[in-house]
């Protein structure tokens, strides 16, 4: 999905879709799918902000669910929190579901009167 | 990166638009295949208000019909899942379905999509699940009884 129809989606003012509807913050989130839990340090990596700002991003993603920190001895790390996601998926599958089913009624319905 | 926000169902029909399109504007012939009983016909704009046997409860709601162009479109509006009585769903986002159908050579292609389930509440939708759960025990009990019956 392209980046433009994210953005259209986050503007539908879900939680979880408005924290992904920026650019940083998808950012932050492709770094932790990719590296796992990871530092604030390791975060600002490559950005143009202070840790301070990348701190109120991850707050955000927080506050939607998407991502949860985690203390490795002293150091606070950032993973992602997978579950809003995956909620948000499997609910489309059991619709999804749902329709192939009553479509499935459809058709014996029509197809049989058409014989 | 992901699609939560919509479902599209594409699947040919072998049977004339004419018979599908009556199969989709008919309020009676749309609850058969549909699960539902309505109280009054489809009309553009109106609200028509149907009930479901949930659970072995009638649950009420509403389809908010939108547009009829026949043998070309339906679109309704409406609350997904809104099968808990404990619940109030008025307030709460609905989804879009459109019903497309094109003739096809074997017959219609009728093409189903559903939009806008990212504004439904990600608690909701979590819920549905256990609901589920509990629908297709209850479909399997009722395919027990039809064939041990």
């Amino acid at each position: 999905m392209s980046r433009a129809s994210l953005a259209a989606q986050a503007r539908t003012g879900a939680p979880i879709f408005a924290a992904l509807g920026d650019e940083t913050r998808l950012r932050i989130v492709a770094k932790l799918s990719a590296g796992g839990a990871l530092s604030i340090v390791r975060l600002t990596e490559g950005e143009a902000m202070t840790r301070q700002a990348i701190t109120k991003h991850l707050a955000v993603l927080a506050g939607a669910g998407l991502v949860r920190d985690v203390w490795r001895g002293r150091e606070r790390l950032w993973e992602l929190e997978r579950s809003p996601l995956e909620t948000a998926r499997r609910y489309l599958e059991l619709v999804s579901e749902r329709w192939d089913d009553a479509l499935t009624r459809l058709a014996a319905m029509v197809e049989v009167d058409d014989d | 990166m992901m699609t939560t926000d919509r479902i599209e169902k594409r699947r040919v029909l072998r049977a004339p638009p004419a018979r599908v399109w009556r199969a989709l504007s008919n309020a009676r012939e749309f609850g058969t295949w549909f699960g539902v009983e309505f109280g009054g016909e489809f009309a553009p704009g109106r609200a028509v208000h149907g009930k479901v046997t949930y659970q072995g409860k009638e649950v009420a709601f509403e389809f908010h019909i939108e547009r009829m162009e026949p043998e070309r479109l339906l679109s309704f509006r409406w609350h997904p899942f809104a099968v808990d009585p404990a619940i109030d769903y008025a307030h709460e986002p609905t989804t879009l379905v459109e019903l497309a159908i094109t003739p096809a050579p074997e017959g219609t292609l009728l093409t189903v999509t559903e939009s806008g389930f990212d504004q439904i509440p990600l608690a909701r939708r979590a819920k549905a699940f256990a609901m589920n759960d509990g629908g297709w025990a209850e479909q399997m009990n009722n395919i027990a009884r039809h064939v041990e019956g």
